[in-house]
């Protein structure tokens, strides 16, 4: 938090208005990004046979809080040049819908139907030059949560040694991304894996199939909702159960 | 198409019954003798009949000798050259980015150190660090010390095992004796170390599960001896031999631009002349502390990258000996912390290594809290604040990250590891496509990929 007249507030820096038009205008989303479930107890157990008292607790959501300017570091001084190119490539502002500074890290949720776009951008654009696709990974972040899919891309700079991520988050009964192996090839073995895994459909990809799951294999396993086999044991018929139905701290 | 090699026209066909062959010489009878007068088919049938499809398509593993693991190979073939080749992998998917969603942050770590088994110790470091920067701690010096030299051991070993595996792929079996001899000696001090030869789970959220040895020092300068001894060995038995060479120049070519767009890191990218590693690009642990050069090249074949690996060695040996020098100094391995240490306080016992009776008589006997501390954070762990963290080291094979996701609970959300031998095999068919099968082999065994690191 910086306080008027502080050196970092934007007090003290009127040119930066001038920036403010392609800020994005709307920087919190509508429905906003959440990513976590809601808690309530702590041990797993609900009802009668919760007598710890803390079955009361409850625990809101998890959702990343937008950051504000400045964000500090090289995020500013990179944000702007990220804007500056949508408005001459043609993206909308608004492709980013929201902007979170998160433990040194800079994550910019962005909006499906511009991911390629911007990616291209971010490739070549001589500002940007984000050569590198680390890691294009998916997370689900539970049954209760709204646009529980997300898909998450590591890009990395080797000219400025920078490292960005972009998140990209949908709805499970529509789970289309476009995928961005046309922008980096290396995309192509880790976009097959989040689609075996998550089940996100990454429109446009050459060949999306499952690559660690056999072809003919049903459901996506990392799914939170994906049903887990218990171990049945020779003892009168018991069964171990299956991790996500044991008692555990929630 | 004629179905039966007889109906072939060989021009030698001696079946009357057919009113003879066309191409048959005609014999005309001079007074000078008997002339034959020979002809040939049409060219265009006999170059018709030269190219004809010689396709094949052949399946190379997934339990082949020669395939670096269970890793099965798709190859079509025209001749002896290489078409087309496709990967086929997920022979040991064993679910473990899932399994650590059901357990501690703590206890992912057993899980983690179990994928790329060449280089465990890079995947607990890389994930550990993950852990630390969610919670917003850094281990104490030493700990990060320690975490150096077990990975550097460890980068040894594993390009070791590259220059044997690689070896025998190749047919040198003197290579994958000799290779994994000196893994031995590498695993023995690893065995020293942390207790195992393999799946350490040594490095923990917050530091490393002990202290050295008393008697490391001996041990460890015995150890550098041995290796640096070893070495120049590699050097006479291979750098210098004209098979080993003729096998490796020019072979398996992946320039700069190919490995930026197919994600390729580590030795084959800095084979290809980028200078790109983490060590120096965003020094983690005591990096930034130690005196190393990266080794590189331009020529981009598995030459190169063999000559590279074998440099790194000599830098792994470097940084080993000055990181030792700055172990000298003593302190603490795990946080201060109470609330994310692991309470163990770890001895040897007659009945091999467990918590020292002490401890296990001071939380049973005197202390009701340090028990209920102790039951609370091996069952329950501790909570990690919400967020997500991506972190990437340098493994043997290239960037290896962590993306890790916590919503604030003691288990993860999400274990994603970005494996360097995932992303770098990839990049086999733009090696080996347009050469011969025999450098498919010598290109796969360049990139060194770890079916545990690939299918996780």
């Amino acid at each position: 938090m910086t306080t008027p007249g502080d050196e970092h507030s934007s007090v003290d820096r009127p040119a930066q208005d001038a920036q403010e038009s392609v800020e994005p205008r709307d920087a919190t989303p509508k429905p906003g990004v959440v990513s976590g479930r809601t808690r309530q107890g702590m041990f797993g157990v609900s009802g009668t046979g919760d007598t710890s008292g803390f079955g009361g607790l409850r625990l809101p959501a998890y959702s990343p809080a937008p950051a504000e300017r400045p964000y500090g570091g090289w995020f500013d001084e990179f944000t702007d040049e990220l804007l500056a190119t949508f408005s001459h490539r043609n993206i909308p502002a608004e492709a980013i819908l929201q902007v979170t500074v998160d433990r040194g890290e800079i994550t910019y949720y962005v909006d499906r139907a511009h991911l390629v776009k911007i990616c291209q951008a971010l490739r070549d654009e001589p500002a940007l030059r984000f050569e590198l696709c680390s890691s294009v990974s998916g997370v689900d972040y539970g049954v209760d949560v709204p646009q529980r899919l997300h898909s998450v891309y590591h890009l990395t700079s080797m000219t400025f040694r920078r490292r960005i991520r972009l998140e990209v988050c949908v709805d499970v009964d529509d789970a289309h991304i476009p995928s961005v192996v046309g922008v980096y090839p290396t995309a192509d073995w880790q976009e097959r894996e989040t689609y075996d895994m998550f089940g996100i459909v990454y429109d446009g990809h050459p060949a999306l199939t499952r690559i660690l799951m056999p072809d003919d294999w049903d459901g996506f396993p990392q799914r939170k909702d994906y049903p887990l086999g218990g171990i049945p044991v020779e003892y009168k018929g018991a069964e171990i159960p299956p991790p996500d139905q044991r008692r555990s701290y929630s | 198409m004629t179905e039966n090699l007889s109906d072939y026209q060989t021009g030698t066909s001696s079946d009357a019954s057919t009113g003879g062959d066309p191409y048959d010489a005609e014999l005309r009878e001079t007074t000078e003798g008997p002339i034959y007068n020979v002809s040939g088919g049409d060219w265009d049938e006999v170059l018709e009949d030269a190219t004809h499809d010689e396709r094949m398509i052949i399946n190379l593993g997934p339990q082949h000798p020669s395939t670096h693991g269970v890793l099965r190979l798709v190859v079509e073939l025209e001749g002896e050259t290489v078409t087309q080749a496709r990967a086929v992998i997920g022979y040991l998917h064993t679910g473990i980015e899932k399994n650590c969603e059901y357990r501690t942050w703590t206890q992912g770590v057993t899980f983690i150190t179990r994928t790329d088994y060449l280089a465990p110790l890079s995947h607990e470091a890389a994930y550990c660090l993950g852990v630390e920067k969610l919670l917003g701690v850094e281990a104490p010096r030493r700990a990060q010390l320690i975490r150096q030299l077990l990975l550097e051991i460890n980068r040894i070993s594993s390009h070791f095992v590259y220059l044997a595996t690689g070896g025998m792929e190749l047919g040198s079996t003197t290579a994958a004796a000799l290779g994994f001899r000196e893994r031995e000696v590498l695993l023995h001090t690893l065995e020293y170390i942390t207790g195992l030869r393999m799946n350490h789970a040594f490095i923990r959220p917050g530091g490393v599960a002990q202290d050295l040895p008393e008697d490391w020092q001996d041990y460890l300068t015995k150890f550098v001896k041995t290796m640096e001894e070893r070495i120049p060995m590699y050097h006479k038995l291979f750098t210098g031999q004209p098979v080993w060479r003729n096998r490796l120049k020019d072979v398996g070519y992946l320039p700069l631009d190919g490995c930026l767009a197919l994600g390729v890191t580590g030795p084959v990218l800095r084979s290809a002349g980028l200078a790109w590693d983490q060590r120096k690009i965003e020094p983690y642990l005591c990096y930034d502390e130690v005196d190393f050069e990266v080794p590189t090249s331009t020529d981009a074949d598995c030459w190169a990258r063999y000559l590279i690996r074998m440099a790194e060695m000599d830098e792994s040996l470097k940084i080993i000996k000055q990181t030792m020098k700055l172990l000298k100094e003593p302190g603490p391995v795990m946080v201060e912390d109470k609330k994310i240490a692991w309470p163990a306080q770890l001895t040897i016992g007659p009945d091999g290594m467990g918590n020292s009776l002490e401890h296990v008589r001071k939380i049973m006997g005197q202390s009701m809290e340090s028990l209920i501390h102790h039951f609370k954070l091996v069952t329950e762990g501790f909570h990690v604040p919400a967020g997500q963290v991506y972190v990437p080291i340098e493994s043997p094979r290239g960037e290896l990250g962590y993306h890790l996701v916590s919503d604030g609970g003691t288990r993860p959300v999400r274990v994603h590891a970005r494996e360097p031998s995932f992303i770098n095999l990839q990049s086999f068919p733009a090696m080996a496509e347009g050469g011969l099968i025999a450098d498919l082999i010598a290109a796969v065994a360049s990139i060194d990929p770890v079916m545990g690191g690939v299918d996780r």
